[in-house]
């Protein structure tokens, strides 16, 4: 893979808030119907997580913390030991196909060994124990589930040839499920096994359904998605199988794919938004020999029905502060609708995993005659603010802690988690994104437009 | 290790920032890893508050784990005091700090000599003490840092005010409804004569600190945060302070004459001057408050007996449960908190009060109590309500752990006199909601629901209801209707009888009607 060069990376002091990488238990145990999640660390990681879910907390969820205490921390007790009577208690009350074991910043600094422990408990309770290392001292808010799916690949059956067929006909029949009423623009089904594809990223069962329909339509089919619906759905990978990212944030995930499981990745932008769902389409199209069909005028047809939104878009300005690393994914869709973008914060940047998106987003940028953004690898949000001050864009996208402050001084804020919580895959779905960014600009009313600052501090810029 | 799913207090460092971002100019900073900031958004969003929160990490990342912290965070602290020139910078520790086992007294020994800002490390220990015990701890820490200065400079002024005078103190963000009780409370004693002197943490300036001791007395509105505060100013200054929280007529009577009392130690000899409260809390009690009128009402004959079960923390559970029996005439059947530190005071105070006292951490503990008592309302935290819900009984929530939707925009005080009106609307409410849907019930408004076993815990028993016997229970009215079912099944298993029909519930309603 070629990595792109662009000259406006700069790297900051890292001091930035966001989310605890654990917080991907909210989403993946949503998504892995049959898993139990089990966060190992202390009581601050449990407030995190009882804070951040809000009512998902009270719904009786699939995930608990295994809350350390002195005794653990001294290692009076003894690990193995408290982690087998939790499991026990665990498997009793809710019947998991697998427990994923969440390593947090404190079973890293007392290097309690949860890989070496997992599969001595695994024969023992009989369940599959996987464990993802999701701690803050590594990573940021949605690497957890990269680390989460990294280690989910090493449990995929393996690939092979001769049930290949018996295994794609069966996936052919799921995929032709979701899409039944739509089967007559197929054509001649036996044209769709040209390559066995699987996407990988965890989105909602709707989404991800959406995107099959997507690449079904240029006759390439998706032999099974990472994470799947249920754990014993897991895709079967090995060599001949192609990957391909669906997120930004899932560059741990194709290492391991490529180098222990012998995938071949399709490094391509990713499909948020018309533009991107295009480009991811016809990357894979190039792959598998599949010449595209109609995308084009599809794409068109996606930018027609936005024009009310792009309406107001255009022109506008927009800062990320960066924390989920959808960032350069979002800007460059952004971009592409017309706004102006002054700096793409973000927690990490793989040049590598990412090298076909950020081509697109210099493309756009030359395509849009638009300024190309600077972008801030680990910020620092002080900083950030001090440079909003001056710029005044018409939009920052920002975390909760930022985001009340921000607008009291009369800076339209977007949350950024929403981002990473809505369905804004595929091409379906841009007028979700669309809809949640506008939003702010939308509803600035002028009855209240005297009061230019609401902030009770001095702003000192 | 513990399984947990849900915790009422949360960690130490939670208690200190709360304290630490109260105070005026203050800054903290955590040595923590990425992603523990997340003070900084239940501050925001739950508060809706406007400004920055004046809280920043310093990050530990892997370089810390394996060199030690170094440098960084005497940086962190001297940038901060360039950036912002607080007042004073509380380093906080995190539960990883505490195991990295840095000497965080070290770095604020080297920070200090070169910034402006005062810096203190905050002594908490995260294994031991939890959110409210810190909280506790690091006012206690703050104001004595601040007094034990000012004396040594000798900037003290240890001269009383001339008119009486009384520090509140515990008052901080985001505490349940404490910028409510704050006005309510500053207008208390006001409007007797009795001047606000100075209310920490809450907006207060580090400045005045030393101005503190010149009140005649404090106030610790809250148990749980404030009586470290107020013991140190007794024992080092001779200040008397008075802890009743003034919830409810009763308990507002009380501090009321407390008051008084202390009031008139130092007013007989300054101004010879003697204040009588008593028609004032008369007056207040009339006509203020609606209270006292309002447990005379018919209305509240109508709750007369029915049963409720409370929880929450000491301060909210203990004030309540003496609210719904002394004053409303309400059945407390279990009454419970999980500020364990707390126990033996609370028992004190509901001792006699209630039926039973649970003490404990745990939800689904006090879920299973709730179920298997099957009250009429419940009143407790966010997580009682969502007990309710589940088992269809009504809840008023008093206590944190709380939503944004008990930070309301209007003014809810709980304590003093118009706290007794928006006590006694949430308690009429609550029990209400409960009468309204056994109205519709008796006029078979609603009455399609399937009966169902109102337990947490699902305990199987092998009783079979005959058909016919399974749609008696459907004509009695749904609040009672899980209890009388329930009663039918214990009656059965009692004289071993397996299958229930017709007969079988009528000799149990004949056994349990009195």
């Amino acid at each position: 893979m070629k990595t792109l060069e662009i000259p406006t990376f700069e790297c900051e002091t890292g001091n930035y808030h966001t989310f605890c990488p654990i917080s991907c238990v909210a989403w993946l145990y949503q998504k892995i119907e049959d898993s139990s999640f089990l966060v190992v660390g202390t009581k601050t990681r449990g407030y995190f997580l009882q804070s951040a879910l809000g009512v998902t907390i009270f719904a009786e969820p699939r995930y608990a913390m295994a809350e350390s205490e002195e005794g653990d921390i001294s290692a009076q007790l003894n690990d193995q030991k408290e982690l087998e009577r939790i499991c026990l208690r665990v498997k009793s009350d809710r019947n998991p196909s697998v427990i994923i074991w969440i390593g947090t910043c404190t079973t890293e600094i007392i290097k309690m060994d949860l890989e070496g422990m997992a599969p001595k408990l695994e024969k023992q309770l009989g369940i599959p124990i996987v464990v993802a290392r999701a701690n803050g001292l590594d990573y940021a808010f949605t690497q957890g589930e990269d680390t989460a799916s990294a280690a989910m690949t090493h449990r995929c059956p393996e690939y092979n040839h001769c049930i290949t067929n018996r295994e794609e006909r069966g996936a052919t029949k799921r995929v032709s499920i979701d899409i039944a009423t739509n089967d007559q623009i197929f054509g001649d089904k036996n044209k769709s096994t040209r390559c066995n594809l699987v996407p990988f990223g965890s989105l909602p069962s709707s989404v991800a359904s959406q995107l099959n329909l997507e690449s079904r339509r240029q006759f390439v089919s998706v032999s099974g998605w990472l994470p799947s619906q249920r754990y014993a759905d897991l895709p079967a990978l090995g060599e001949g199988v192609y990957v391909c990212g669906v997120n930004p944030f899932l560059s741990r995930t194709a290492t391991t794919l490529m180098r222990r499981r012998k995938c071949q990745l399709i490094g391509a932008p990713f499909p948020i938004g018309p533009d991107g769902t295009r480009a991811w389409i016809e990357k894979i199209c190039s792959v598998s020999d599949s010449k595209p069909d109609g995308l084009e005028e599809r794409e068109n047809r996606i930018w027609g029905s936005l024009s009310d939104y792009l309406e107001i878009l255009t022109g506008k300005s927009i800062s990320f502060m960066g924390d989920n690393l959808l960032e350069i994914s979002l800007a460059r869709f952004f971009i592409r609708c017309g706004m102006v973008v002054y700096e793409i914060g973000i927690p990490y940047m793989d040049r590598r995993y990412q090298a076909a998106e950020l081509l697109l987003l210099q493309r756009t940028c030359e395509k849009m005659k638009k300024p190309t953004p600077r972008i801030v690898e680990k910020p620092d949000n002080y900083s950030q603010v001090q440079r909003m001050h001056e710029l005044q864009p018409d939009l920052a996208i920002t975390g909760m802690a930022h985001a009340n402050p921000l607008e009291a001084r009369n800076i339209d804020t977007k949350w950024s988690v929403e981002f990473t919580f809505a369905q804004i895959h595929g091409s379906v779905n841009a007028r979700d994104v669309l809809e949640l960014v506008t939003r702010p600009l939308r509803r600035r009313s002028d009855s209240l437009s005297g009061c230019r600052n609401l902030s009770k501090q001095k702003v000192d810029v | 290790m513990k399984l947990a799913y849900w915790m009422y207090a949360g960690p130490a460092h939670i208690g200190t920032l709360r304290v630490a971002s109260s105070f005026r100019n203050v800054h903290a900073i955590m040595h923590a890893p990425l992603g523990d900031d997340y003070f900084n958004v239940m501050r925001s969003t739950s508060e809706r508050e406007r400004d920055f929160t004046p809280v920043t990490a310093s990050v530990v990342d892997r370089h810390v784990l394996a060199r030690g912290s170094q440098e960084k965070v005497v940086n962190n602290i001297s940038r901060k005091d360039e950036e912002q020139h607080p007042d004073l910078i509380v380093l906080t520790p995190t539960c990883t700090s505490s195991i990295l086992q840095e000497d965080l007294q070290n770095f604020v020994d080297r920070a200090s000599s070169s910034s402006e800002s005062d810096v203190i490390p905050a002594d908490v220990n995260y294994y031991r003490v939890n959110e409210l015990q810190a909280a506790d701890r690091t006012l206690e820490q703050i104001t004595r840092f601040y007094l034990d200065r000012s004396r040594k400079q000798n900037i003290s002024d240890r001269c009383v005010t001339n008119v009486p005078s009384a520090n509140i103190i515990g008052i901080f963000t985001p505490g349940f409804h404490n910028q409510h009780d704050c006005r309510e409370l500053k207008r208390l004693p006001g409007e007797s004569g009795i001047m606000v002197n100075q209310v920490i943490p809450e907006g207060g300036s580090l400045k005045y600190l030393k101005d503190l001791s010149r009140a005649w007395f404090n106030t610790v509105p809250y148990r749980e945060v404030g009586l470290m505060t107020a013991t140190f100013l007794e024992e080092e200054y001779g200040m008397p302070y008075i802890s009743i929280t003034p919830m409810g007529i009763l308990n507002t009577a009380d501090f009321i004459e407390q008051i008084g009392k202390l009031v008139n130690v130092w007013a007989s000899s300054i101004s010879e001057k003697k204040f009588n409260y008593e028609l004032y809390v008369d007056n207040q009690t009339k006509f203020v408050s609606q209270a006292a009128w309002f447990s005379k009402s018919i209305d509240c004959q109508n709750l007369a007996g029915k049963e409720a079960v409370i929880f929450g923390d000491a301060t909210h559970a203990a004030s309540i449960t003496k609210i719904l029996v002394k004053e409303m005439g309400i059945r407390v059947s279990c009454s419970g908190t999980y500020c364990k530190h707390d126990a033996e005071r609370f028992n004190e105070q509901v001792q006699g009060l209630c039926d039973e006292v649970i003490v404990t951490e745990d939800h689904t503990e006090v879920g299973d109590t709730i179920a298997r008592i099957e009250p009429s309302a419940i009143f407790g935290t966010q997580m009682e309500r969502h007990i309710g819900k589940r088992i269809d009984i009504p809840c008023g929530v008093i206590s944190s752990p709380v939503h944004i939707q008990n930070f309301p925009l209007g003014y809810r005080p709980f304590l003093g006199y118009e706290g007794t009106n928006q006590i006694a609307d949430l308690i009429y409410n609550s029990f209400h909601l409960g009468m309204e849907d056994h109205s519709l019930d008796v006029f078979g408004g609603h009455d399609t629901k399937e009966i169902i076993a109102k337990s947490l815990s699902t305990n199987k028993k092998d009783i079979n209801w005959t058909p016919e016997a399974e749609l008696e229970p459907n004509k009695i009215p749904g609040f009672v209707r899980g209890k009388i079912k329930k009663n039918t099944e214990s009656s059965a298993t009692q004289n071993n009888i397996s299958e229930i029909t017709i007969d079988v519930t009528y000799v149990a309603k004949e056994k349990s009607s009195p």
